[in-house]
């Protein structure tokens, strides 16, 4: 991701807050200013709890050129106890021991480095709670 | 609205075609197309092409691919939604000549996808990038997740996938046009290296180079151009989010089962009327969704279906009779004009050696990103 888009991230990526609908209480992560369940532009803010759930999984063998180091590596789709679902890496186990069910912590971690003289990308990875 | 015939189809081989250009691709199946109506007076042109702005460094298609053409002068543009775009063309030229406003018009889709660039980054751009992409997942790996919630949700197996895949190689090897003209056993395709588990590199669509053109004008005006036009019945387009993780399930394509409603409504007609279908099987787990999605089987049952031959020639349904994307091959923007090519030629009795006996409707599904976009068109042979 190009460096001016980054900064943008930031309170999603690094201190995970999300939207919650004040009408019909569906939690958004990142925030959006339309609701997608009900159209409500009615937000507040919330932090997402540091922890989730596999909701689906996969192991990539064939990785993007930013990842060819990790692979294979394991994403998933987690859902936190707010009911917020996004995409990770799980790391820090067996990438063939991750599945649906699984319980994880979402941790501060480096996610990629942009080129040769870009900016360290962080966010959040999932690991074995 | 006015309702709408197909009067001309074209297509050129695909493959990795290393002496086609873009426009030369395009060119080919267009003049196919044109030169199957015998009409030489073109009122608008829809191209459909996922990125040829990310595969050759072009864009503004629709101007170049007119003037290639010797068309320079009309009204052209380029449709995009993903893998999708050449299904969006399509409804866009039904929409254009439905609505009275031209009644020669041409949906072609083109893409070149083998000339260097990295095209598991470009096909990774039809989903998320700053939720999806950026941590490191690929296309494939987004449709491995759905396969494996089918499995979590369905008791899915790795042979049942693979059994789709099997059945697609069968009918393309008997397809002149398909990138892989040769059969794959169970084996060949389950102990194929591991792309994103559970899906192996024989449950994934290759990287393909091809065009695909369709001419449609005003039923009461086919006569002048075929003996066998083909009736547009429904158009049934829809949106679902790009992330995966904000579906409602990711063991199901809501998208597809939306589409294709609409379409039935549309046509007046249900899955039961369908008696041959293309549907989007970019990975082996998009069929059996689909299928499910289109009520060609319960939901649950995709799996069982390629194995147990419901979705066979011969069989209730038959699904993908040109080998699917799988086997035919996937140049993304092409693919859903292509579908369309296979489903008219069926209507028309000319299906070679995969004619479904006594075809009347078909359906063609085309869809987008990890099932972020789709579109469904029901044809009728007149």
């Amino acid at each position: 991701m190009p460096s001016p888009r980054y900064h943008r991230e930031i309170p999603a990526r690094y201190r995970l807050e999300a939207g919650k609908c004040s009408d019909c209480g569906k939690v958004l992560y990142p925030a959006r200013k339309v609701c997608p369940a009900c159209r409500s532009q009615e937000m507040e803010k919330v932090n997402l709890s540091p922890k989730g759930t596999v909701v689906t999984s996969t192991v990539i063998h064939v990785p993007p050129d930013e990842f060819l180091n990790e692979a294979p590596y394991a994403m998933a789709v987690v859902e936190t106890p707010e009911g917020a679902r996004f995409m990770t890496q799980v790391v820090d186990c067996d990438p063939a021991t991750v599945g649906p069910g699984m319980e994880l912590d979402l941790e501060f971690r480096l996610i990629q480095k942009e080129g040769n003289s870009g900016i360290l990308c962080y966010g959040h990875k999932g690991v074995p709670a | 609205m006015r309702e709408v015939a197909v009067i001309g189809v074209g297509m050129t081989k695909f493959g990795e075609l290393w002496d086609m250009s873009l426009r030369d691709l395009f060119v080919e199946a267009a003049l196919s197309a044109i030169k199957s109506a015998g009409t030489d007076s073109i009122d608008s042109i829809y191209v459909g092409n996922m990125s040829g702005g990310q595969f050759v460094g072009q864009e503004h298609l629709g101007p170049l691919m007119a003037d290639h053409l010797g068309l320079g002068g009309v009204p052209a543009a380029r449709v995009e939604s993903a893998c999708a775009s050449g299904g969006m063309a399509l409804r866009s030229a039904y929409l254009e000549v439905a609505s009275g406003m031209s009644d020669l018009v041409l949906a072609a889709g083109v893409e070149k996808m083998n000339d260097g660039a990295d095209v598991t980054g470009v096909l990774a751009t039809a989903s998320d990038q700053e939720e999806e992409v950026y941590y490191g997942v690929t296309f494939p790996g987004l449709y491995a997740m759905i396969a494996r919630a089918h499995m979590e949700k369905y008791g899915t197996t790795e042979e049942d996938l693979s059994w789709v895949s099997v059945k697609a190689h069968r009918n393309g090897a008997k397809n002149p046009h398909a990138q892989f003209r040769r059969v794959m056993s169970l084996e060949d395709v389950m102990t194929s290296s591991v792309v994103a588990e559970p899906l192996r590199l024989l449950h994934c669509s290759p990287v393909t180079d091809g065009a695909a053109a369709i001419l449609l004008c005003p039923l009461d005006r086919a006569s002048e151009f075929t003996d066998k036009p083909v009736k547009i019945l429904a158009s049934g387009a829809a949106t679902s989010s790009l992330t995966l993780a904000d579906r409602a399930d990711p063991a199901d394509l809501d998208v597809v089962e939306l589409s294709g409603n609409r379409a039935y409504e549309m046509a007046g007609v249900t899955s039961d009327d369908i008696d041959v279908a293309e549907v989007h099987d970019c990975f082996a787990i998009a069929e059996i969704c689909c299928c499910e999605a289109l009520g060609f089987v319960e939901k649950g049952a995709g799996k069982d279906a390629a194995k147990n031959g419901v979705t066979d020639l011969g069989g209730k349904i038959p699904v993908n009779v040109s080998g699917g994307l799988k086997s035919k091959g996937h140049p993304v923007g092409a693919t859903g004009i292509a579908q369309a090519v296979t489903v008219i030629e069926q209507l028309k009795g000319e299906g070679g050696e995969v004619q479904v006996e006594g075809a009347e409707i078909g359906l063609a599904q085309n869809m987008g990103g990890s099932g972020a976009s789709s579109v469904v068109h029901i044809f009728q042979g007149v």
